[in-house]
Formats: structure tokens, sequence, C-alpha cells
């Protein structure tokens, strides 16, 4: 393999993983404190839709900030329902991804007419950082990326300190693993919970301004293509560490990516295979792990201890 | 000269639920540096007095004092700031975290783990509870797990801790520990309210004793000044039962009596038999120790037992719901089975009352479900065991609490099984729906069922009972059917 | 009388209700209401070709993944992976017909559908086994399970299935022989429709009438007392009420590709799995009651594109209707909730008393 298009091949993987890795580790965040939000697709559509809308105003890097906002507006919604009524959160979830792709859709059309026209919005610029950049075959990949990548590497670290270093972490693992002993320390396990997947959906908001800002440059319907379900799986493989869910988001960032090279290096390979694949090695990484990093006890439990 | 004010008094403290009244002018006072137990039978009042104690239930009527000054304890927070911590019989622990975890969780300061972890080693060293900071909880021993709840107490300057039956789930040698530990602690100036069964325990610890028995305080003394017998007497009561509960038991209890002489000459036969039964937990711990009881025909056998004490596994293995570990149990095909937590184990609140009394056998049943026969089925045993509906098709869940346990009844009774097992068969119903369960179990016994029954009101045990045993810490023996020696012998294990 | 009542007027309230919601919607956003909805009216009930080419086959896929996902409900199993079993039931049923000799003629078509909801059962049947063997919660295992069927019809569209001029990413027309019969000539109403409906009122009668299908019940509704009480093996009828889930959707899957594109592709379908979510909530878990949600749904969507076409309303419009509909019944759900705990509350005995009992028993 030629080392430009290894160079190539890494670079599209980290591209491709930095969406899934923001939007993973809002997920991990809203997962620890005992909520899946299967609605991060509608996050994620929500921020690209608002990050296109707001950089034709404000320019691409305030409307980074108006994406994450947006995806913590959808999950405000997910917040009453799924939190504030009790509902079943999976259904809600469900529910907010259609919510998320049909008002993006109705929004876009609203608002740049029905035509839909291919609209073009500023993109925001790769940094390079000086002399790292240049590194053979690794340089490009790590060193010369658009902001939200930098932003999304320096998240790892922060949400391990959050989760394991601050009060409101430890919070957020107790109600996870046992809301009843959360309630018992003198925890709101509700604000926990609220704060946890607001999180969450300001990443999902996030992934989606990454989309359009930083890789597309333009919005279309549905163009996060299911990349919320993608996090829940990098959740899952990643084992619900942040470290774990960076390294699971760049396994399926290589996996898209593996087209790319393909094409490249003229392979006719059936690329569906490799796409696949992490998939089924998520299953299976479930099916066979037990110990220490597995899901939150509590998570998904609808009748949990209220507070 | 003055006494000082009493560290935590609580007068004239009155607490309903329902038509249940839990606490009723009961009142308790509590020294600074002393050991205080505070005794009753089940439902006597204890744990609803400490939960208003530790903020989780508020009082009715009373006042409640600390250090002489009015109080009112909002929540478990605001107890735990004003130095009271409440180290329940379930742990509020995460098992997924580390000790140090649980202890630094729901503070109020930056996370220090470091800080957290010497913390830990500190108070471990001065009150003698060895405990490791970076282990995780679930990888901890029970004993373990109890230390570090205390640990956790302590290190929010806990000063008045309220310890619910600690010993319950130790081994021997755990339990002597943590009794000296408590004496050091109450010497130290903190103050201990342990709330207990076992008598010899608590004379062996404790300074004073403050007994209840049916939401009233009926005696407070030292303990000097007491022994097993005195408090075991203050605890059971003499015949001064005064509620209105007294006269429905005064009144069934002599149609026991009766029917019990006509019913128990002719069947004798062995329904029921269990063989050097024993039955360990999912932790290993034995919670039955080589049981061996046998239920005949036409007798209703009343189980006696304080919380804990392995009753739930016994009528579980007797029901056929739970397999012995070791020994035999000879059950017949066919054993009813009404258990305590009914909308848990018993009933489908959303289903119909037909779908309830159908779902007997369901997991036998082929091919397609005769509903018309079994509405006819279900009318005639509503009418039949008077359970009060619109119709045979309402949801279970539009049925009062009596309705809904005689309906269990009448289902477990109907096909005459040879053996019905009941579990606190009268818990949260009226006096009304009380005498009609009582009522309904003896018809069983009369038509030649062999009816095992327990209930955590002892007075409600005898009432039924032909025969009565006790169990005690996980032994079961055949005791005389009077309250006296009933009341003792599940207060004493059986080794003595 | 009265459940047969409830079945039609369920959903034909949920119907005017996300009517209203539409209106509401076209107000807010500024399109003109009446105009917008004679559209959606035409496009969906405006003849009767419409209606049978339109509304009740675009309703078949969402009758199908709706008692797909109403029966899993049912069984306290949170199935969303309708939508991953129903490409794999289309995916099979292709290759089958590929290989099935067109003399069998509607034997073979029907041969055709079994394998669509056979290979529907068996994917169901690794998240079911996921499930009750290795605990791994259903809804991450089917979610991983939907994108893995769809990668799967993918690579099928592009390789062993693909049309013989190896252009397009489809697989080749299916025989004449094997398609599904039409049922009114010169519309596209076909033999699935049908066999839908037979479906949601068999699956009705087995679930009220069939002692599997009261095991079925009883377990979703509290497995405690199911298996306390009932002797039921709970997680047995937990695997089968998952397998039959699967099935039903594989079926739904196979009847599309017989009956409408007579072909396999990647993008198949738009979403019925999601979709059929809020098809079976509104239907109240009831199979029956599912019809009429189905044709509810199966309208808006068959309107939408005529609004969208005559009135320039977005056809997305109809998605944030939906997720409404969803979000509201969820939200009935818990106002319900409330008025059950204050009746009890009447009756004696504190919703916290019994929170208390329930704390206070052992696990």
């Amino acid at each position: 393999m030629s080392s430009p298009a290894l160079a190539d091949f890494l670079d599209a993987s980290v591209r491709s993983a930095t969406p899934l890795l923001l939007a993973a580790l809002g997920e991990t965040v809203a997962e620890r404190s005992g909520v899946i939000n299967v609605g991060i697709e509608g996050t994620i559509i929500a921020g690209c839709l608002a990050g296109l809308v707001a950089a034709t105003v404000v320019g691409p890097n305030a409307a980074l900030l108006a994406a994450g906002i947006a995806g913590i507006g959808i999950a405000l919604i997910f917040v009453v329902v799924a939190i504030g009524l009790a509902a079943d959160q999976i259904i809600t979830g469900t529910a907010i991804t259609m919510l998320g792709l049909g008002l993006t859709s109705t929004l876009y059309r609203v608002i740049y007419g029905d035509g839909g026209a291919a609209l073009s919005a500023p993109t925001l610029s790769v940094i390079g950082i000086p002399l790292l950049q240049d590194i053979p075959v690794v340089g490009r990949a790590l060193f010369r990326q658009p902001l939200p990548t930098y932003l999304a590497e320096l998240m790892v670290p922060a949400i391990w300190y959050w989760l394991h270093r601050t009060q409101s972490g430890l919070a957020i693992r107790a109600t996870g693993e046992n809301p009843g002993a959360s309630l018992a320390s003198g925890i709101s396990t509700r604000r926990v919970q609220t704060t946890a997947v607001l999180f969450g959906g300001m990443c999902g908001g996030l992934a989606g301004g990454t989309l359009v800002l930083a890789q597309v440059g333009t919005f279309t319907e549905g163009m996060s293509a299911g990349r919320g379900f993608v996090a829940i799986a990098i959740v899952a493989l990643g084992r619900w560490h942040p470290v774990g869910v960076a390294m699971a988001a760049l396994v399926f960032g290589m996996a898209s990516a593996l087209q790319f090279l393909f094409q490249a290096l003229n392979l006719n390979l059936p690329y569906q295979i490799f796409l696949a694949l992490p998939y089924l090695l998520t299953l299976l990484a479930l099916a066979l792990t037990r110990g220490v990093y597995r899901a939150p006890a509590a998570l998904g439990a609808r009748k949990a201890v209220r507070g | 000269m003055s006494a000082p004010a009493p560290r935590l008094a609580l007068v004239g403290i009155r607490r309903q639920y329902g038509p249940v009244i839990a606490l009723d002018a009961a009142s308790l006072t509590v020294q600074r540096g002393e050991v205080h137990a505070l005794l009753g039978e089940n439902g006597a009042g204890k744990s609803t007095m400490m939960k208003i104690v530790f903020g989780l239930e508020q009082p009715d009527a009373g006042t409640i004092h600390i250090d002489g000054d009015s109080a009112h304890i909002r929540s478990p927070r605001h107890a735990m700031r004003q130095g009271i911590s409440m180290v329940q019989q379930h742990f509020a622990l995460v098992d997924a975290l580390t000790v140090a975890e649980n202890v630094a969780l729901g503070g109020t300061a930056r996370l220090d783990l470091d800080a957290t972890r010497a913390h830990i080693r500190e108070l471990s060293a001065a009150s003698g509870l060895p405990i490791d900071p970076d282990a995780r909880v679930r990888d901890l021993t029970v004993g373990a797990q109890q230390r570090l709840e205390i640990i956790k107490a302590l290190s929010r300057d806990t000063t008045i801790l309220i310890l619910d039956e600690p010993t319950a789930v130790l081994a021997p040698q755990e339990a002597r520990e943590l009794l000296t530990w408590m004496r050091r602690f109450a010497t130290n100036g903190g103050t201990v309210i342990l709330v207990a069964h076992k008598l010899r325990e608590v004379l062996s610890v404790a300074d004073r004793i403050t007994v209840l028995r049916k939401g009233r305080t009926v005696f407070t003394g030292h303990a000097r000044d007491t022994t097993e017998s005195s408090l075991a007497d203050a605890m059971l009561g003499g015949p001064d039962m005064s509620s209105a509960d007294a006269r429905v038991i005064g009144a069934t209890r002599a149609h026991s009596r009766q029917a019990g002489h006509s019913s128990s000459s002719a069947k004798t036969r062995d329904v029921l038999v269990l063989t050097g039964v024993g039955v360990d937990d999912a932790q290993g711990v034995q919670r039955l120790r080589d049981v061996n009881v046998t239920v005949r025909a036409g007798e209703i056998v009343g189980v006696a037992a304080v919380e804990g004490a392995g009753q739930q596994e016994l009528l579980r293995v007797m029901a056929g719901r739970t397999t012995p570990t070791r020994g035999t149990a000879t059950l017949p095909s066919d054993v009813g089975f009404a258990p305590e937590d009914r909308h848990r184990d018993a009933i489908v609140l959303d289903a119909t009352i037909t779908e309830n009394v159908a779902l007997k056998g369901a997991g036998r049943r082929h091919g397609i479900i005769p509903w018309s026969a079994l509405r006819d089925a279900t009318r005639t045993l509503m009418r039949l065991r008077d359970v009060r509906a619109g119709d045979a098709q309402a949801a279970v869940r539009t049925l009062s609490g009596g309705n809904q346990q005689k309906l269990v009844l009448g289902r477990e009774l109907s096909g005459s099984p040879e053996a019905l097992v009941v579990e606190s068969p009268t818990r949260g119903l009226d006096i009304r729906a009380t005498a009609d369960v009582h009522a309904a179990l003896r018809a069983a016994r009369d038509q030649g069922t062999a009816v095992i029954v327990y209930s955590s009101d002892l007075d409600e045990v005898l009432a039924l009972a032909d025969r009565v045993i006790v169990v005690a810490e996980g032994h079961v023996r055949e005791v005389a059917a009077d309250r006296d020696t009933v009341g003792r012998a599940m207060l004493a294990p059986a080794d003595r | 009388m009265m459940r047969i009542a409830r079945m039609v007027l369920d959903p034909l309230l949920a119907g005017i209700l996300s009517l209203l919601m539409l209106a509401a919607l076209l107000v807010v956003s500024g399109y003109p209401v009446a105009e917008s909805l004679t559209a959606l009216w035409r496009g969906a009930f405006g003849s009767w070709s419409v209606i049978a080419s339109g509304t009740l086959v675009r309703a078949t896929p969402l009758l199908f993944a709706g008692l797909a996902i109403a029966v899993a409900f049912r069984a306290g199993i949170l199935n969303i992976g309708a939508e991953g079993q129903l490409l794999i039931g289309a995916a099979a049923a292709t290759a089958v017909a590929m290989i099935m000799p067109t003399s069998l003629g509607l034997a073979g078509a029907l041969l055709v559908l079994l394998a669509g909801g056979l290979a529907g059962g068996a994917w169901a049947a690794v998240a079911a086994l996921l499930r009750v063997r290795f605990g791994v919660l259903e809804v991450i295992s089917t979610i991983m399970l939907n994108v893995i069927a769809l990668n799967i019809t993918g690579l099928l569209v592009r390789g062993p299935l693909q049309e013989p001029t190896r252009i397009f990413p489809q697989s080749a027309l299916i025989d004449q022989a094997l398609r599904l019969p039409r049922l009114i000539p010169g519309t596209r109403l076909h033999l699935g429709v049908a066999l839908a409906v037979c479906c949601a009122l068999g699956l009705a009668w087995f679930l009220r009438y069939t002692a599997p299908g009261f095991r079925l019940r009883m377990t979703g509704s509290n497995a405690a007392a199911a298996a306390s009480a009932g002797g039921i093996d709970v997680r047995r009828v937990m695997f089968s009420a998952f397998v039959m889930s699967g099935a039903l959707a594989g079926l739904g899957g196979a009847v599309e590709v017989t009956g409408v594109t007579y072909a396999l592709y990647e993008n198949l379908s738009p979403g019925y799995g999601y979709t059929a979510i809020a098809v079976a909530l509104l239907a109240r878990l009831n199979p029956a009651s599912a019809i009429g949600a189905a044709v509810v749904f199966g309208s808006l969507e068959a309107g939408a594109s005529a609004m969208q076409r005559d009135a320039q309303v977005p056809a997305g419009l109809v998605g944030v209707v939906e997720a409404c509909v969803i979000l509201m019944l969820l939200a009935s759900e818990w106002i319900g909730a409330k008025v059950q705990g204050m009746r009890s509350l009447n009756r004696g005995g504190t919703p916290h008393d019994q929170v208390l009992e329930a704390s206070s028993s052992p696990a």
C-alpha cells in the first residue's frame, strides 16, 4: 500500500469518526446517568440545519455553537417526556428522531423554498499544527483537521475527568447504577439525568454542525443518515468509557473510510461487509464481556426511584 | 442543677397510613453518649418511628426536639445536616463504585478522592472498622458493606446513628465486633439508636431501652433494670389489647378453637413433609437449616417469625416455588400460594378478573381457552368468595385490596388443592376484609386442605393456627400455641 | 360491541387529532391550511383508485410492522428492530423468488412469503437469544441488527442478487408468476393487503383466545406473577414472542417486494419499522385496532406527496405529525396513570404506602 493512499485513508477515518465521536461522547454521559436516548439522531439532524442557517448569517465558528444549542433544544423535549413524565425512554427517543428528521426537512423548505436548492454554507477551515502536520502518514490525520476534530479529541479526557474526578460526575455514575442509593445520598436523580441528557443533546448538535460545517458544506434531508444509531453502537463497543468510546469511534470511522481506500486502490471489494463488521463486533463484545465495563445497571429503567 | 436536654426527644408522635395507625402517642428520649435500643414486635411501629427521625416520613402529630430545640426534619439530607444518619437493612450502596466513591457520593465539596481515601483510613483506624477504600462494593462481604455504611455515616460527622436490625445479616463474629464498636462510639460521646429483635444482644450492649407495642411506647428504662423475660412481657403485652383488631381476633379465635376441635379428629393424613431441608441464598448464606416439618390434611399450621428469620424461604419451599438446596420436600402436585406481595407475585393488575383466575395453571394450558366457561366459573368464584366488583370482566386494578386478596385466595383454592400456603394474608386490609379472609382460610381447613399461614402479626397467627411453628435464625421448631411461648421462641435462637 | 366500537373510534379520533395537529403546524409555518388539507385528502381518499393504490398499499407494510411491534410490546419486549427484520424478510423473499420454479404458481408465491417470514423471525431470534442468554438489552442489539440488515441488503443488490446488467443497485424483477395477484384490476391493490388484515385479525384472535397468546399477554403485563402464579416459563414465552414479532415484520418485507416493488432495493423501506411504533401505540397495542391506525398513517403518507405536489407543503411535516402523535400518547398515558393514582388514594392506602411496601420487601 502506498503511503499517500494510507495517509488519505487515515485522514478520511478521522474525518468520518469526528461527528460519530462527538455524538457518542454525549450519549456516553447520558447513558452513564441511566438514560438511553435513541433520539440522538434527531439532535444531530437539528444540529445540521441550525449549523447551515447560522453559518449563512454569523459564519461557521459561531454556527457550530448554534448547532450545539439546537441539539439541546431537541433533547429538552426528550427530557420533558422521558424524565419529566417518566415515559418509556425508547419510544420517546424514537419519536424524537422522527420529530428531528421531519422538522428539519420542513423548516429547510420553509426557509429556503420548496426547491430545496442546494445551498452551500461557509465551512470551517482546516487548522494545521506547524511541523506536526508534516509527519509522514499520520501527520495529516492527527494534526491537520478542522476545529471540531480537536474539540472531540479534547472532550475525551475532559469527559473522563468529569465522570471520574468530579462530584457531579460521581453523581451521574451513581444514578446510572443505583438511583435509589443516589437519592438516599441526597442527590436529585432527576436533575442529574436532565443535565446528562442535555449535554448529550449538545454533543449531538455539535456532531450535526460538524457534518455541515466541516465536511459537506450544505444540508440535505436526512443527512444524519443513521449516525445517531451508530453513536449508540459506539458507546456499547466502547464499554461506556470515554477512551473506549474514542477507539470505537475510530473503528467505525475506519470502516466507513475503507470505501475510499478501496476506490483509491482500485479494489472491487464489497465495502458493506466492512461497514457491517463493527456492528457485529459490538454485538459480540456485548454478548461476551462481563465485569466492570458493562452497561450501567439502571440503563433505560423507567420506574427508577423518582427524585 | 438542671439535667442537660436530651440529645433527641420525640413526644406524642402519631402516624397513620389510610386506616392503619402505625404510631399513636409514641415517645422516645435518647441521651447523648448512650446506646438506646428500640424494641417491639413486627408492626409495632419501630421502622415508622425511625423513618420519622431520619426525615423519610413526616409525623401527623407530635413534636421532635434536638438538644432541647424543637426541630422539623424535612428530608434525609436535612437529617444528615443535623448529624443524624441511618443504616437501613437494605444498604443504599452503589455496588459498581469503589468504597471511596460511595463515601464521597452526595458531598457538597469538590471531589478529592485522595482526601476521601485518607479520611476513610483515618475513620477506619479510629473506629476500628477495617475497610479498603479502593475495593469495589460488589466485591465486599455483607459485613464489610455494613462497615462501609457506618463509615459513610461517620464521614458526615454523624452524632446520632440509627442502626436498623444491623446484626440480622451478619455472621456471629461480625455481630460481636459491631456491638463492641457501638459501645465504643457511645463512650466517645456518640449516640446510637439500635432497632433490634434479639433480646440477648440488646441487653449486652444497650444503656437504655424503649419498647413499642401497637404504635405506643409501653416501656422506657435502663437496661440494667430489665431481664429478657421482662422485656418480652413488655413487647408481647398482656390481655390488654384495645384496638378494633383485638375484637375481631378475639371473636375469630373462639371460632377457631371450636372448628379446630371438630375437624382435627378424623383427618390426619400427612400432606406436606419437609425432611432435612436447607436453603442457601444467592450469596451462599444459609437461610434455612435442617428443617423438618409435617403438615397434615385439615389443619392450619401457623408460622411465626421476626423479619428475615427465614420464613420467606420456608413458605416458598412449601409452595413449591423454591427448590431446597439440601434435603427433600414432599409436596402434593397442587399447592395453592398467596404470596405477601400480591401486586408483584400474584395478580396482573391490568388484566381482567377472569384472566387472573385463568392464570392458575396457564403454563400447562393448551389450545383455545374456553373464556365463556371461565367467565361463568369466575362469576361463581366471585359469588362464593364474596369478591365485590362490577363484573368478571373488570380490571383487577379497579378492585379494593380486600377484594383482590379474596380473589387470590379463591383462585388458589379453586380445584381444591391439597395444600395452601399463605403469606401475610391480611396485610393492608380493613377489619371486614380481614374477617372474610380468615373465614375463607378456616373453611379451606375444614374441607381437608392443609393450610400454612405466616403473618407478621403474631395475634393473627395465633388466631388462625391449630399448631404453631416458629422460624428463628433459619431453625424451625414447633411450640405450644400460646402467645407468650411463641413470642419468646421468635426472639430466641432455637439452640436455647 | 364496545370493543369493536373502540377499534374504529380510536384510530378515527387519532386521525382527527393528527389532522388538527397538521393544521396547526401548517398555520405556524405559513402554508394555506384549507388548500393543503384538500390536497392531502385528494391524495389519500380522493378517489377509489387513490384509496386502493395509494393509502391501502402504503398502509400494508405499516400494518405488518405495526403488528410486529405490538406483539413484542405486549410480551414486554422493546423490539425496535422491525426495520431490519422487514429488510431481511424482503431480501430472503427476493432470493428465494430468484430460484423458485415459476411453474408452482400461487403456491410458489406463498413459499416466497414464507421464506420472508422465516428470515425475519430468524433475524429477531439473534436479538432474542442475546437478550435471554446474555442479557444484552434488546434496544441496543436491534438497533445494530437494523444497520447490519441494511448493509446486507446493500451487499446483495450489488452482488449476488444484482440485476443482470449489473448497472443498478437492485435485484432483477421477480417473475410475474411469483408476484402477489392484484385484488382490483387497474389498481395496485394486491393480495398482501388482505393478508395483512388477516394477520391482524388472526393475531388478535391468537392473543385473546389461545393459551400461548394468553401466556404472552400475562408475561408482558407482569412477568413475576406469570411465573409465580401461572407457572409460566417466561423466558421461553419472551423468546417466542420476539421471533414471532420478527416473522411478522419479515412477512411485511416479503409482501412489499412481491406485491409492490417486484425487486429488492437498498432503500426499500422509508422507515416503516419506525413509523410502525406510532401505529402500534396508536392502536394501544391491539392488533385489530392496528388496521385502522395503519390506514391513518398510510393515508397521511400517501396524502403527503399530493400535498407537496399541489400545495408545496413539505412531506416531512407528516413525520412531525407522527412524532407528535407518539409524544402525545405517551403524555396521555402519564395523565391516565395520575388519575388512577388519585383513585387508589381515595380508596385508602396512599401510593407512598405502596412504595414503602414494595421497597421493604426483599427482591
